[in-house]
């Protein structure tokens, strides 16, 4: 009995940039013909991050069709938002994006505070700018560490979260908790720097570079993730800013577009670092791309630790701030600020504002609308797993089915956050 | 460039566009005219450099700046919210049309982003114009501005539900969607 040799569809050579299909910019129609196979990629699937579900279109072991969906892990965060009080909301954003926690939190707590007119101490600035990029390099070592796992190297992953854990013991340190926690509140932070700490930060400024070093031993020149990574999924400046991509998807682009740097908050503009970029855009750029980046937040980490200014943590206005624990015991007027903060929240006059800051994943925004009331009138987030997400289709079409793999990684998406 | 100096400048490109102009907190806004939203959009994309769309944002207005809305338990559990402000002080006067359609753009490149705000006033069944043609990163901001909050974008080429289940009914961030009690999912499948 003879069998016919079946050939699947050409694929496209190496860094052959995406191109922005006709109709739906983040789908691909597959041709008509037959031996064509559908199949679902996910929504459980281990490489996908989470719940993902891509319909893909397959001619023999080529992408041919691609469709993404999205909505798996949907729990309506923007409406929990607007049964809330303000306070309430703040333990809330955290839970989005579960690996970029604290960008959260600031994009949250940021864009209230600007509607309230409240000031921030100086020290608390350089707080949370400090743990911002901690948190950058905790999002960073996890996104470095599923991608040794979706090529099957798995090595390089418990690295990554030998020095994740090193990050989270700070965090414990500072907040009590390892994650999603609540640290930032209008006004400042929850606590003041405990003793020990700087010695702690220390060490691990000291450490990380050659970690990091050593990554980039596993990683670079390395022939497995060479050949799987490079000249996949490339995509163009023009194109990549045309669907939205922020953070380091854009910047391996060559766009040097870092909201750090051109819409500077917090304590950025105090600080020295460089936006790392990189101009072929593809798989394996947006890799180096992250990693180089985690240089740059121990830069900015050292550089906060040595120039923190000394000064409240917390802005004195009763209106906004709960009143100091201690207070409560001896005074009747924080009792009575206390319990109305906690029971009623504070009013916050109507207007609507954006609030972006860059989260590891790219620009995340806070677009919050009041209406003079306690609760928010509407909170939407701008998250950029949803946006990138939205590139798959047309980085993995005529490409054989294990670049999408790579594809989808390269991309960083955190379904909590997009899904939200 | 201020809300004036911007409306002014739109005006001058597309007459008629412009219903309204403000320096916001953060960014100026101005209120569009749906009919000319896509060739105002064209116009801040080609000549003010605003290449990058950073969301699209619907906001409900049902109820804004009335009385005492919220959450109230009855034992059925269903149809319990009121719609209505969060026991705001003063009144706030409520927009013409019960939904805006937010837009908020920027420049992508060297510099600062000088952000930009576009709304555009609808009524329930009111068509926005879509603007995927303008910027292709819309497809999705779109989708799901239709599915949560049931904003029609006409021209759309995918305009399907995107976070709900496909055959989901209503759409959950209106103000008026029961926020106390859902029905059950999936009983058929029992």
């Amino acid at each position: 009995m003879s069998t016919t040799e079946r050939q699947s569809a050409p694929v496209v050579p190496l860094w052959t940039p995406a191109v922005i299909p006709d109709g739906a910019p983040s789908k691909i129609d597959p041709p008509e013909g037959e031996d064509l196979i559908t199949v679902n990629f996910g929504p459980n699937h281990p490489s996908t991050h989470g719940v993902l579900r891509l319909i893909v279109t397959l001619d023999g072991e080529v992408v041919v069709g691609l469709d993404a969906d999205i909505g798996y892990v949907h729990t309506g965060f923007e409406k929990n938002f607007e049964q809330k009080t303000y306070w309430k909301g703040i333990p809330y954003s955290p839970r989005m994006d579960y690996l970029a926690f604290f960008a959260n939190e600031l994009a949250y707590v940021g864009a209230v505070e600007k509607l309230i007119e409240i000031e921030v101490p100086e020290r608390a600035q350089w707080i949370r700018t400090l743990f911002a990029e901690l948190n950058r390099i905790h999002s960073h070592l996890i996104f470095l560490g599923t991608s040794g796992v979706e090529l099957g190297a798995i090595s390089l992953f418990f690295y990554c979260l030998r020095e994740r854990d090193t990050v989270l013991d700070l965090f414990e340190m500072v907040t009590g908790v390892r994650m999603h926690d609540r640290y930032p509140q209008f006004g400042g932070v929850a606590e003041d720097l405990p003793k020990g700490f700087y010695a702690e930060a220390k060490k691990f400024v000291n450490e990380m570079p050659q970690r990091i070093d050593e990554y980039l031993d596993l990683v670079a020149g390395n022939a497995v993730w060479e050949d799987r990574y490079r000249g996949i999924g490339v995509i163009d400046a023009d194109t990549a800013i045309a669907m939205g991509l922020s953070g380091p998807n854009l910047r391996a682009s060559g766009v040097p577009y870092d909201l750090r740097r051109a819409q500077p908050y917090l304590a950025y503009d105090k600080l020295e670092f460089d936006v790392i970029t990189s101009d072929r855009g593809d798989a394996y750029e947006r890799l180096m791309c992250r990693t180089r980046e985690m240089y740059e937040s121990v830069r900015i980490i050292d550089q906060c630790l040595e120039g923190m200014p000394s000064g409240p943590v917390m802005a004195d206005d009763r209106k906004y701030v709960l009143p100091p624990r201690h207070e409560l015991h001896t005074s009747m007027e924080s009792l009575i600020h206390h319990f109305k903060l906690v029971t009623e929240g504070f009013r916050v006059k109507p207007a609507q504002i954006y609030y972006p800051v860059e989260s590891p994943r790219g620009e995340f925004g806070c677009y919050l609308v009041s209406d003079g009331g306690t609760k928010p009138w509407r909170t939407h987030f701008r998250a950029p797993s949803f946006v990138s997400l939205q590139s798959t289709a047309m980085m993995a079409v005529n490409r054989y089915v294990a670049d999408l793999i790579v594809v989808v990684a390269s991309l960083d998406g955190v379904m909590g956050e997009a899904d939200r | 460039m201020n809300a004036e100096e911007l409306a002014a400048a739109v005006e001058g490109a597309v007459p008629g566009a412009v219903q309204a102009q403000e320096d916001g907190i953060d960014m100026p806004t101005l209120t569009i005219a749906r009919e000319h939203l896509v060739d105002v959009c064209r116009l801040l994309r080609d000549s003010h450099g605003k290449n990058f769309l950073s969301a699209v944002s619907a906001v409900d207005f049902l109820g804004y700046g009335d009385e005492v809305a919220g959450y109230f338990g009855t034992e059925s559990g269903r149809d319990i919210n009121r719609t209505g402000s969060w026991g705001t002080p003063e009144t706030v006067a409520a927009p013409a049309k019960r939904f805006a359609v937010v837009y908020h753009l920027a420049h992508v490149g060297d510099g600062p982003p000088e952000r930009v705000r576009l709304q555009v006033l609808v009524d329930d069944g009111e068509a926005v114009p879509t603007v995927v043609p303008v910027w292709p990163t819309a497809d999705w901001h779109e989708r799901e501005q239709f599915d949560l909050m049931g904003i029609v974008f006409d021209g759309h080429p995918n305009l399907r539900r995107l976070i709900m289940p496909s055959d989901w009914d209503g759409h959950p961030l209106r103000k008026d969607y029961p926020i106390g009690g859902e029905p059950v999912q999936f009983t058929d499948a029992v």
